[in-house]
């Protein structure tokens, strides 16, 4: 165990390892508002099927997941729950923000019961722009995160910007 | 009458739950915390039910996690910028929300839609309805277990949203309703294509029928669970097919058109005497049949013209009260709008139905089991942004 957590890990086996875990996202989701039915069309409908990319919907928990979709308006009232979830999670974990009012409050920009933003509580990995995006552009979010796990260094994880779907 | 005695075994079944409480008192009673989230729904409801055995005492619904002050902003927006806003309300059937709201808008300064907006108007509410109930006819069926008709609602929904997208370039949220008409007109070839997806739906109620209502688990676990008996319902407030499926024949489309193009054609309020969560399936079922009859009577007749009014460059609108409600695919969905001469309104109330529907759920959820929690509450669909607003 030692060997990932100092960094030391042979380059060959890194590759290895972010290959496996690349293509084995076991996704949360986290259906808070309207992105919530886009994120269920892009894994439900046939029309876009996220699990080809790799992605396993449905985990009974958030302690089995590796990705979290935040798709939604986070409330104030709701703000220590998705706190809670992400500490649930296990490491590595990832985040993708989905929508303009996980993102940043979205149209409720000047409401007095809207988190403007879950990047006050916890950290993203994905901004995937939209209201509600369409789920083409969560797969490209998912696409691009997949290729952020690819070139992962075990050493350098949490150094480096968050992805904004563009 | 079969509704008689569901209503008196409901009544015995709530009394012997009481008279154990009452008087044995020896079980030691449950807690469960059911949400606020789950990853099988859109937006967040919080039930705390308190349980005896596996039959609930009582359940209090805990709402609030979705409110985002739609009130208060609309104080701060413009006419056009509100219909943005809340179009975000019931977010399944984006297009039914506006609608009251530049009704009302338009009765206070006055002014009157062509008719040929009238009639887009009414397709596309009646769209948004087929979106809306589509989803519900295959979540219902998630909730108890069979994950297929979720598939088939999800690719059949598809083709019905194709059909807004066209026309307002918006998937979900159109924002295509403005205070004297629409934005634009119908794209070339549109009224052909939605007659095609049109028959997509229907054969997707022929699915349904096949899968889900012909379904012998499916019906144990429906039929004659969560009877709400008509008086009941009227005096919860329920309304839309909640209501409908109770026996009570109730329809504003019908009862209370205004600036709406539902008097022109010919259609039917189908209702069902049970008032059980099977009722409430079946009676959604059969008005998306007719929402789509509906959508193709008014496509052969449209008329044509311009779709918008003459409308002032700066839209203000007159001192005034008023009130407009619609049938939305949901219930009765209105906007009370009082304005001081300004260009937004002073203050907008928003009367949305699952927030109505939702006050019966602590009086239907007492004394039943704990798997028929989930019937229940699946089958009275709430959209929980409809819900806290």
């Amino acid at each position: 165990m030692g060997l990932v957590e100092s960094g030391k890990i042979p380059k060959p086996l890194t590759y290895l390892l972010n290959l496996s875990r690349r293509y084995s996202l076991w996704m949360y989701q986290w259906g808070l508002a309207c992105c919530a039915l886009e994120m269920a069309s892009a894994m439900v409908s046939p029309r876009y099927d996220i699990m080809r990319l790799g992605v396993i919907p449905f985990p009974a928990s958030p302690r089995q997941a590796d990705l979290v979709c935040i798709s939604g308006t986070v409330t104030d009232k709701m703000a220590p729950a998705v706190l809670r979830l992400w500490e649930q999670m296990p490491d590595p974990k990832y985040v993708i923000s989905m929508g303009s009012c996980a993102n940043c409050g979205g149209p409720y920009w000047d409401s007095y019961s809207v988190t403007k933003g879950v990047d006050q509580i916890i950290p993203v990995d994905v901004y995937v722009p939209g209201c509600p995006p369409r789920p083409e552009a969560l797969l490209e979010g998912i696409v691009l995160l997949q290729e952020k796990i690819q070139n992962e260094d075990m050493a350098t994880r949490w150094t480096g910007d968050p992805i904004v779907v563009s | 009458m079969a509704i008689t005695e569901r209503d008196q075994l409901n009544y015995i079944a709530t009394q012997a739950a009481d008279a154990r409480v009452n008087v044995e008192l020896e079980t030691e009673g449950m807690t469960i915390n059911i949400g606020p989230q789950h990853p099988a729904t859109h937006g967040t409801l919080r039930i705390v039910a308190r349980l005896d055995g596996e039959q609930v005492i009582s359940a209090d619904p805990v709402m609030g996690y979705m409110h985002r002050g739609y009130e208060k902003l609309t104080e701060v927006r413009s006419y056009p910028q509100v219909t943005t806003l809340i179009n975000r309300i019931d977010w399944v059937g984006s297009f039914a929300n506006e609608v009251p709201f530049i009704l009302a808008a338009e009765q206070l300064m006055d002014i009157e839609a062509p008719e040929r907006a009238r009639y887009i108007r009414t397709v596309l509410f009646e769209l948004s309805r087929i979106a809306n109930i589509i989803l519900f006819l295959g979540d219902m069926a998630v909730q108890l277990g069979a994950i297929t008709p979720a598939f088939f609602a999800f690719r059949d929904r598809e083709f019905v949203l194709n059909q807004i997208e066209a026309v307002t370039g918006g998937r979900f949220h159109p924002n295509f309703d403005r205070i004297g008409g629409l934005k634009d007109d119908l794209p070339a070839g549109w009224i052909k294509e939605t007659k095609q997806a049109m028959d997509k739906v229907r054969t997707f109620c022929d699915q349904m029928d096949d899968l889900v209502v012909g379904n012998e688990i499916f019906l144990q676990r429906c039929v004659g669970i969560g009877v709400i008996p008509p008086s009941v319902a009227l005096e919860y407030g329920l309304s839309g097919a909640n209501l409908r499926s109770s026996g009570v024949d109730w329809d504003l489309r019908r009862d209370e058109n205004i600036g709406l193009a539902y008097d022109e054609i010919d259609w039917k309020v189908w209702t069902h005497d049970d008032g059980d969560s099977f009722a409430r399936y079946w009676v959604r079922l059969q008005e998306t049949r007719e929402a789509a009859n509906i959508v193709d009577q008014l496509l052969d007749n449209i008329p044509g013209g311009p779709i918008m009014a003459k409308v002032p460059r700066i839209i203000k609108v007159p001192e005034g009260e008023a009130y407009v409600r619609t049938e939305n695919p949901l219930g009765e969905m209105g906007y009370y709008i009082v304005s001081r001469g300004d260009t937004g309104p002073f203050r907008v109330k928003i009367r949305s139905a699952s927030f109505s529907n939702m006050s019966i759920t602590s009086w239907i959820l007492r004394g039943v089991y704990v798997p028929d929690i989930i019937t229940i509450l699946a089958s009275m669909y709430f959209i929980l942004g409809d819900l806290d607003r």
